[in-house]
């Protein structure tokens, strides 16, 4: 068995991953001018009553911006992806061994998934939220989690991590676009949001409704939690697999059954008298932040059979 | 219809209203056991259990556990000896078999079964009869239209939702449908098969067992409980049930990479190849990390592996006293590997080694060794030699692989006036004071494996196959009313209501009306 790791490819790699990071700084800009005029539109129309034609001009604007900056998005993921997939071949395997590449691979699908739910309306709104996570989750796997191609241990080397790792990565991307959702349903709740005596609450007055934010948030939370099931049961036949147990309470194997049993008290709580709305929403966001913990401290600082993070 | 659901199950305003208020009990003593019995079943007891169960399984990725890394909890009670008195106390490195843990864990599926059981029959009998009667107020649904139309309408609405899978129950002047029982049956069956995901591991595990055995090359290993270095049965497991069989390691090989400069000396592959003896003969296997050997039964795991350099002790009466492979454990990623040698028949005296073994050697500007590549480039053996009383014959299990040297006399190494002894392949050296020498013979590798019998994995598989079916199927699955009502003024009306979230309720209802013949009159 041989393979050629090709470090020249994988710098390339890099680079384009700071191009695509820079694309997606541009589309957080456009996206938060946009939110910024949406507010100031309604001042002027409310000031300025007579020039229609300002009015008009802000709103075609805006609009215009809010579209280059999700076009902008998807360039930004268009290169993303080139950039995963250069780095597979550089490492000549599945491009999600160790955390830099994790990190890459899943804000790749991250923003897949949100541009093609992007047809639902409700969904627009979070487009700052999804951008913004995006360059955090890529500065932190360019900064502080970059690491040169390698092979990875025969442990790793199977066919069920490929599967396992995929699905999580796919439910992790549905629990973020749940979550941002979440935070926009609490926020578009919250009674300091409501009214239009400031710009805050005059961008707010042009989102979906809190209920319908909410039920967003459920459907995209329940296709993750499937999903996060799944990525359960491919985890416990792959440990099988390379360990004879099926289920040890391994660091990593605790923290996924934490967050599938939160999700679960997430779907129990939305049909909880008492437990509905708000604290739901709550829940649901604990839950999230079990799914970044799991990443980040998990990996970085508790010890176990999964520490093979390469760092 | 009576309320199938757990007493703080939430409907939806529209829902409640068809429900049946719950039956007033009185209170005195059944009365009590039946209030904590619906408290435990409550849909807020399972969710505030479930917070719990996930708050609970924190500690046990904190705390090093006995069962998956009995090393740690050695450590802990090494450096903070107090505190890991008080932390077991507290069941800290044991926490999934802990007391408070299981507490949680068993009164959930008490009240998982006590919701489910009765939802079961509650779930049969609405499957078996018919539709809900139409409520008399259709406005106050969650989707509503109404139009022109009459009986006529309501035999084709009839037909139509028929077709759509509904089940029907066209009366005197309503048609009332429902479908999607199937939402309710996947949760059910999800939450059984999660009861029998439980049993199974509990079952399974109390039949399984796991050994450990290592093997250096043209070893042959025959499955009886004396062969193996270690063995743990689960509580029920019969002894007499391992299966017959015998394995040889013919080989071990292992392949680093060479070629990426970044990366030279990382393993890529590990594979040991095996004949296997049972009652079908003689056969060829492979073990790989990722691949187990699968016999009836019982897989054979290849958990770790290392060197076996072959040495042979002559005692002072030039007597071979030991001879023959001796397992290296390793202490680093390049394999530099620590390993015990002991010649209890020695004369005059009992002979223990310490050794090093460094496949690829490099000496240090300080003079010590270290190994710079896994693989055996440039193989170099260093030795202590201890002479004195092994402590072997009081009948104390002692660990091969550690050598207690508090009681022995060294005499070569770092401590003695003898430098330790270096070996080469072929070499061999004299034991300082006339106690004998020592020979590098040869270089083998060895193999650890776990042999296991798992009987509870395929049933734990089933099981939650199941429940991921259950799972889809409930949570995918809409679960529909659609009513058709004829009023006065040759109007029908169109409601739906759904159970729980259902993006597409208005759309069955405004294309129900289209498909109805008749003009629409706004609604
Ligand atoms: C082992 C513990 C449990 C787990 C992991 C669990 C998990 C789940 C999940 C994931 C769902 C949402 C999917 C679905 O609708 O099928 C659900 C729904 C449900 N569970 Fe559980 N459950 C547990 C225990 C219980 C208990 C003890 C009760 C009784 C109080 C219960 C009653 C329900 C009900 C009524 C629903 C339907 C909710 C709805 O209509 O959306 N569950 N459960």
């Amino acid at each position: 068995m041989e393979i050629n790791l090709n470090e020249q490819l994988s710098q390339y790699s890099l680079l384009i991953v700071y191009a695509s990071m820079a694309l997606l700084a541009v589309s957080f800009l456009l996206s938060t001018l946009h939110m910024a005029q949406t507010a100031s539109a309604k001042t002027e129309s409310e000031s300025e009553q007579a020039e229609g034609d300002v009015l008009v001009r802000t709103k075609t604007e805006s609009k215009l911006m809010s579209t280059a900056s999700l076009w902008v998005m998807g360039v930004a993921t268009v290169l993303l992806g080139i950039a995963v997939t250069m780095r597979g071949i550089a490492a000549q395997r599945v491009p999600w061994a160790n955390m830099y590449e994790f990190a890459i691979s899943s804000t790749l699908v991250i923003l897949m998934i949100y541009l093609m739910s992007l047809y639902l309306k409700e969904v627009h709104f979070i487009a700052p939220l999804v951008s913004g996570f995006s360059l955090i989750s890529l500065g932190a796997a360019t900064s502080l989690f970059y690491v040169e191609v390698s092979t990875i241990m025969p442990a790793l080397q199977s066919y069920w991590l490929v599967i396992h790792v995929i699905v999580a990565v796919l439910a992790t991307s549905f629990f973020y676009i749940g979550a941002a959702l979440h935070i926009t349903y609490l926020v578009r709740k919250a009674s300091w949001s409501q009214g239009d005596s400031n710009a805050f609450q005059r961008i707010f007055s042009h989102f979906p409704s809190a209920d319908t934010l909410d039920r967003f948030a459920y459907r995209f939370i329940i296709v993750g939690f499937v999903l996060w099931s799944f990525t359960l049961i491919a985890g416990a036949i792959w440990a099988e697999r390379a360990w004879n147990r099926y289920w040890g309470w391994d660091t990593k194997e605790v923290w996924t059954f934490i967050i599938w049993v939160l999700y679960a008290g997430y779907l129990h709580a939305k049909a909880t008298r008492g437990w509905t709305g708000t604290r739901a929403a709550y829940l649901g966001l604990v839950g999230f932040a079990a799914v970044l913990f799991n990443f980040t401290i998990v990996n970085l600082f508790f010890e176990g059979l999964h520490v093979y993070s390469g760092l | 219809m009576t309320s199938y659901r757990p007493s703080d199950y939430e409907l939806t305003r529209e829902e409640r209203e068809l429900e049946q208020a719950p039956k007033r009990t009185k209170f005195g003593f059944q009365g009590w056991l039946r209030w904590m019995w619906r408290q435990l079943t409550s849909m807020r007891t399972a969710l505030i259990l479930l917070l719990l169960l996930a708050v609970a399984s924190v500690p046990g990725s904190v705390y090093p556990q006995r069962s998956a890394d009995p090393n740690g909890v050695r450590l802990q009670f090494e450096e903070n000896p107090e505190l890991a008195e008080v932390l077991d106390t507290l069941q800290l490195f044991d926490v999934y078999t802990s007391v408070w843990f299981s507490a949680i864990y068993i009164l959930l599926f008490i009240s998982l079964i006590g919701c489910v059981v009765p939802r079961t029959q509650v779930h049969w009998r609405a499957m078996m009869s018919k539709p809900v009667k139409t409520p008399p107020n259709l406005k106050r649904m969650s989707a509503y239209e109404t139009q022109r139309g009459g009986k006529q309408e309501l035999e084709q609405a009839a037909r139509i939702l028929k077709k759509q899978g509904y089940r029907v129950d066209l009366r005197e002047d309503s048609v009332s449908a429902e479908k999607g029982y199937l939402k309710e049956t996947g949760n059910l069956l999800f939450h059984y098969a999660l009861i029998a995901v439980l049993i199974a591991v509990g079952v399974g595990g109390g039949n399984s067992y796991i050994g450990q055995r290592v093997l250096v090359e043209g070893d042959m290993f025959v499955n009886n409980l004396a062969s193996y270095d270690s063995f743990s049965p689960g509580t029920f497991y019969d002894e007499n049930n391992l299966y017959p069989f015998s394995m040889r390691l013919d080989d071990f090989q292992v392949t680093y990479d060479l070629q990426n400069p970044a990366n030279v000396g990382a393993p890529i592959d590990f594979k040991a190849s095996v004949t296997v003896f049972d009652e079908n003969g003689e056969s060829q296997g492979e073990v790989k990390v990722n691949q187990p050997l699968e016999l009836p039964g019982t897989g054979v795991y290849l958990m770790g592996n290392g060197f076996a350099p072959i040495i042979t002790v002559r005692d002072g009466d030039g007597r071979v006293a030991f001879s023959g492979p001796v397992v290296f454990l390793p202490q680093d990623g390049n394999l530099t590997s620590l390993g015990v040698i002991k010649a209890p028949d020695a004369n005059p005296s009992q002979i223990g080694l310490i050794s090093f073994f460094y496949p690829t050697a490099e000496q240090l500007p300080s003079g010590a060794y270290t190994s710079i590549y896994p693989d055996a480039f440039d193989p170099l053996l260093t030795m202590n030699a201890y002479v004195g009383d092994l402590g072997l014959d009081d009948g104390v299990p002692r660990n091969v692989y550690a050598l207690d040297v508090t009681d022995l006399t060294e005499v070569a190494g770092r401590d003695a006036d003898n430098p330790g002894l270096e070996l080469r392949p072929g070499e061999s050296a004299e034991i300082p004071g006339g106690y004998g020498s020592v020979s590098f013979d040869g270089l083998t590798r060895y193999a650890a494996f776990d042999i296991a019998h798992n009987p509870g994995g395929f049933w734990i598989l089933l099981s939650s196959m199941i429940a991921l079916a259950g799972l889809i199927a409930s949570l995918l699955i809409p679960r529909r009313r659609v009513w058709v009502k004829a009023v006065a003024d040759e109007k029908i009306e169109i409601a739906a209501l759904a159970r729980g979230d259902d993006p597409r309720l208005e759309d069955v209802v405004s294309d129900l009306g289209k498909r109805l013949e008749g003009g629409k009159v706004g609604n």
